[in-house]
């Protein structure tokens, strides 16, 4: 019975592994096995020896197109399950998703702004990597100031900021140019990894990397956060402290992710409920399950997107189409892993 | 005997006039007190700023001769173990992950609990006898298993001093009694018991002393037997309280009586 159960655990960790494989099959241009096999060994041979390697068509389908692509899809769908994971524990509430604090809405914001001033896509996600963390230290300061304790003032602060942001970026719906401006604001909202380079990639693996380390690092000690502050404080804890560190890097992944990808619903919450339901609330199983269903959720979601439709259908759109009904089917199941 | 616990002057306020001042006592080395008193007089939040939840506003706490102060959270959690009233658990954590929680002020901060913690953590579970339970989820637990499980838990943490807030209210008979006894046993192992109860009659059955706790001040400290009277249980409940001896059972019972 529990080898039946760790065997299956060990499965469902080579998932992202079998999924990126597959991923590179995937798409319009067609691409046999033998040539992704021939492909895959030249680009090793280039990585590991230095063997030039002729740049052909495949080559720069698979490994300059799709590979980024799904590397992206991999790394924001790890970092937007495993800060949704982090952020319920530390608020106590399975309902909470990774842009509780406004992240969402800054992020959102900062992007939109950026396309309205200078259009080019570094700013664009330099914007909204600065402005989804300027909404979390907003959050964070509006809650220190009031007079009121725990996790509550924070939530309603994090409610306050992320609706000013979201008037903001209305705003700049408002004004941007409606022929050109606003339809890549509305699309970068919706969420896309189309464009995605190995620079970007490189840009955000620091952040997500750093966040996830720390979370990592004091992922069993979420498990008595999520007692309360009280309870939490009696076990020595210094409560204040902890979760500050916890919202940080929890904040930083978001950030990251959404500076690539757009504000991308659904994944954050989501995810940290299925893997609850295959390693139950501890968080020392929760949150590596967290980032391996996390990811192959979004590499998956993303295979989608890029074949479904003759166009791009926006991730933002198909991570609820998909993730709302499967979701309703594990409720129908039962066994949620919270009360 | 060994001096346990101190407390002097000790002072709580929310901010508008105190909950409590001037609260003094001390502890001995496996002693049971039992704070008896009305709903509201202050008997959770005494003990939250005894456990370092709740900062007091004057007054002093010392632990073994040492100010909890300068003590800091994880080295007070390490000689005072919390079982508080009641707890929502949001995520269903298994018995032996949610006892083996209690070994956080030993383990440095971004360590995880090893092999040792986790015999520790079983060890705890079978002193109050629900090694059973050890897989079950806490969600699916009875009142008393609940209560059983919050003292496992603090068990975990090694304490000299253990706080419990009401620990038997919300339970039957059978199981009030189940609590008595493992706070019994665990004051004869040599750990030091501040209790509240609503239930004077428990003095008896555990305490060595008691003490009442009304109207923001200690109004009566000392062995069972001089605090639990019937004048003075009176007084403080604001109903008439009989306190009689039971010749055939030997011990004195608390009954709370009907206004006529």
């Amino acid at each position: 019975m529990l080898d039946c159960r760790r065997s299956r655990t060990v499965l469902v960790y080579l998932l992202p592994i079998a999924l990126l494989i597959g991923s590179l099959f995937v798409g319009r241009y067609q691409t046999p096995v033998s040539v992704v096999v021939e492909e895959s060994m030249k680009a090793f041979s280039y990585l590991f020896f230095g063997t030039p390697a002729s740049v052909s068509t495949h080559h720069t389908v698979l490994f300059n197109v799709r590979l980024p692509r799904i590397l992206a899809a991999l790394l924001v769908g790890a970092a937007l399950s495993v800060a949704g994971a982090s952020f319920q524990g530390i608020f106590r509430n399975p309902l909470v998703s990774p842009y509780i604090l406004g992240v969402g809405a800054g992020a959102g914001f900062g992007a939109c702004l950026a396309i309205l001033l200078w259009n080019s896509y570094l700013f664009i996600q330099l914007m909204a990597f600065a402005f989804g963390l300027l909404a979390m230290f907003l959050a964070i300061s509006m809650g220190k100031a009031s007079k009121g304790t725990g996790t509550l003032v924070l939530v309603l602060s994090g409610m306050i900021v992320g609706s000013v942001f979201t008037a903001l970026t209305s705003l700049v719906k408002y004004v941007a140019d409606p022929y050109d401006e606003l339809p890549a604001i509305v699309f970068w909202l919706m969420g896309s990894l189309a464009d995605v380079r190995y620079d970007d990639l490189l840009y955000i693996l620091l952040p997500i990397f750093v966040g996830a380390l720390v979370l990592f690092l004091l992922r069993w000690r979420i498990n008595i956060l999520s007692l309360g502050d009280e309870e939490a404080k009696a076990l020595g804890i210094n409560v204040e402290k902890m979760r500050l560190i916890i919202i940080v890097c929890a904040t930083l992944m978001t950030s990251a992710a959404v500076s690539i990808s757009g504000v991308i619903g659904w994944v954050g919450l989501v995810v940290p409920h299925i893997s609850r339901m295959i390693v139950g609330p501890n968080y020392s199983r929760l949150l590596p399950m967290s980032m391996v269903i996390g990811s192959s959720f979004m590499l998956l979601v993303d295979d989608l997107s890029r074949t479904i439709a003759a166009t791009e259908i926006p991730l933002g759109i198909l991570t609820s189409l998909v993730g709302a009904p499967l979701f309703a089917y594990l409720l129908r199941r039962g066994r949620m892993g919270w009360n | 005997m060994e001096l346990m616990l101190e407390v002097k002057s000790l002072a709580f306020s929310y901010g508008n006039g105190p909950v409590f001042e001037n609260v003094s006592f001390s502890l001995k080395k496996g002693e049971v007190m039992c704070i008896l008193g009305p709903n509201g007089a202050g008997k959770s939040t005494l003990i939250k700023c005894i456990a370092g939840i709740l900062k007091p506003a004057a007054g002093s706490i010392r632990i073994q001769g040492k100010d909890t102060t300068s003590l800091g959270v994880r080295r007070v959690a390490r000689l005072i173990g919390y079982v508080p009233q009641q707890n929502e658990v949001v995520f269903p954590f298994s018995v032996l992950d949610f006892v083996i929680m209690g070994r956080a002020p030993h383990l440095s901060m971004f360590a995880s609990p090893g092999a040792e913690d986790m015999e520790i953590a079983k060890d705890s579970l079978a002193v109050v006898g629900l090694s059973d339970l050890a897989e079950r989820p806490v969600s699916s637990l009875s009142g008393g298993q609940s209560q059983m499980v919050l003292i496992a838990r603090a068990l975990v943490q090694k304490p000299s001093l253990l706080l419990l807030d009401e620990p038997t209210s919300h339970l039957d008979f059978g199981n009030q009694i189940l609590v008595l006894e493992t706070v019994q046993r665990l004051a004869s192992m040599g750990i030091s018991i501040v209790m509240n109860t609503h239930m004077p009659d428990h003095a008896f059955l555990v305490g060595s002393r008691a003490a009442a706790l009304t109207g923001g001040k200690l109004v009566a400290l000392g062995e069972v037997e001089t605090v639990v009277t019937s004048k003075m249980m009176s007084s403080v409940y604001s109903v008439n309280v009989a306190v009689r001896e039971i010749e055939d059972m030997k011990r004195k019972v608390c009954l709370p009586l009907r206004r006529k």
